[in-house]
């Protein structure tokens, strides 16, 4: 064991000096991550950015020809502004409604998670945030695939 | 030089060729492949299908290792085949330098490894695995002599991982939990069985924190049996994983195998690549 003891004070360590405050949970968070992230501005810029790598996009953009662009970035930033605890409220389609009858697979569910990160880290998410945000989002997952 | 030379080109190729964007599992949710060969860590099998296949894919892996602790080291390589993320089929050949008596083992794994239920990444359970590795010892003079019963063995896994994202101060925190039936010594290097064989289920343990996308840090543990009654140590590492994209990662992990054969204090160091297709 006397390896183990200082990996998981390395561990600790580092991931203390990257923040001062040190949460381990889901949701255990002193302010709501729609603040940490920076607010409407910020998820607006998301949404831009991941608009822009959607059209240039051979694998998803078949899914998105049809679809209304400004629609789109209305419905997806008051949805993520809901999902981060915002001040928004979605009352939008379902993600089952959205999705129903379009059949994505779990390579092209997976190939949107990267498009989302790329568009993410273009708008200067920090990585931590960029997590929190996908765990608000990865149980959605089943009401997305296959349906 | 040659083949530092050919391995060098293959590994420029490799991390500057590739497609970040290519089809399949999110970057370093595939693991690595672990010393006989199975999808993992580097010495803990893990529930994961190795290599980035998801459920409507197939892919391939190669990765060869090499562990230098003070008086052994291990080279193996070993290839994985990944079908829907379900079934992993794994050869892996080790050579086992014992520096003493300037001889080398030689081992065989043959491995199969199925996903029960769960996914990694995405529900709200583990993923379960259940795997199997069929081990034949080409070199048994040694490990008879010492009281090793059989040249060959059957180990039988059972495995749990799961990824939580964002959930230690919004970093990654993966974990993996394996429970072995096993009555290989020195995991088969020194054959199988002896006369001090007791409790078969042995338990190995993993977990990991994502730095970056890119790169993990992490520990393991892996418990052995005694069956040849010469105190054979769990063994324990520490590693960082880097994955610059879906088709290339390197592992650096700082090993601790205790006693071996005798030999106590086998410290030293972990350096293995994988190729994923």
């Amino acid at each position: 064991m006397k390896l183990v003891k200082p990996a998981v004070i390395l561990l600790l360590l580092t991931l203390c000096s990257s923040c001062s405050v040190f949460t381990i949970g889901p949701s255990a968070a002193s302010q709501s991550l729609y603040l940490a992230i920076g607010q409407q501005p910020v998820l607006e810029k998301i949404v831009d950015n991941l608009i822009t790598i959607i059209g240039q996009d051979d694998v998803v953009f078949d899914h998105f020809a049809e679809s209304n662009v400004s629609h789109f970035r209305k419905k997806l930033t008051i949805f993520l502004c809901h999902i981060t605890d915002g001040p928004c409220q979605y009352t939008g389609d379902t993600m089952q409604d959205i999705h129903r009858g379009m059949q994505i697979s779990a390579n092209q569910f997976n190939h949107f998670v990267e498009l989302f990160i790329e568009a993410m880290n273009i708008s200067d998410i920090k990585y931590p945030l960029q997590n929190k945000l996908l765990a608000r989002l990865a149980p959605l997952r089943k009401n997305i695939i296959k349906i | 030089m040659n083949n530092i030379s050919a391995l060098f080109t293959l590994f420029v190729l490799a991390v500057f060729s590739a497609n970040c964007f290519a089809e399949g599992k999110i970057l370093a949710t595939a693991g690595v492949s672990q010393i006989e060969g199975a999808g993992g860590g580097g010495i803990v099998p893990w529930a994961q299908i190795a290599g980035y296949a998801t459920q409507e894919s197939a892919s391939i892996s190669a990765a060869c290792s090499r562990v230098t602790v003070k008086d052994f080291s291990l080279n193996t390589c070993g290839l994985q085949a990944n079908f829907y993320d379900r079934i992993e089929l794994s050869f892996a050949q080790q050579t086992f330098a014992v520096k003493p008596l300037s001889l080398n083992l030689k081992q065989s794994i043959i491995g199969a490894k199925i996903k029960l239920f769960g996914d990694f990444v995405y529900s709200d359970m583990p993923q379960v695995s259940l795997g199997i590795q069929n081990k034949q010892l080409k070199t048994p003079d040694i490990a008879m002599s010492l009281g090793a019963k059989k040249d060959s063995g059957i180990d039988v896994y059972l495995a749990a991982s799961k990824l939580h994202l964002g959930f230690i101060n919004g970093y990654n925190w993966l974990w993996n939990i394996t429970a072995r039936h096993t009555t290989s010594n020195q995991i088969g290097l020194l054959g199988f069985g002896g006369a001090h064989e007791k409790q078969k289920i042995q338990l190995e343990a993993s977990t990991a924190i994502l730095l970056t996308r890119h790169l993990a840090l992490g520990v393991e543990y892996r418990q052995k049996p005694d069956n040849l009654n010469l105190a054979e140590n769990h063994w324990q590492d520490i590693f960082i994983a880097w994955f610059p994209n879906k088709h290339f990662s390197l592992t650096l992990a700082y090993v601790d195998l205790g006693r071996i054969a005798t030999i106590d204090k086998q410290t030293g160091w972990y350096l293995s690549t994988m190729w994923y297709l």
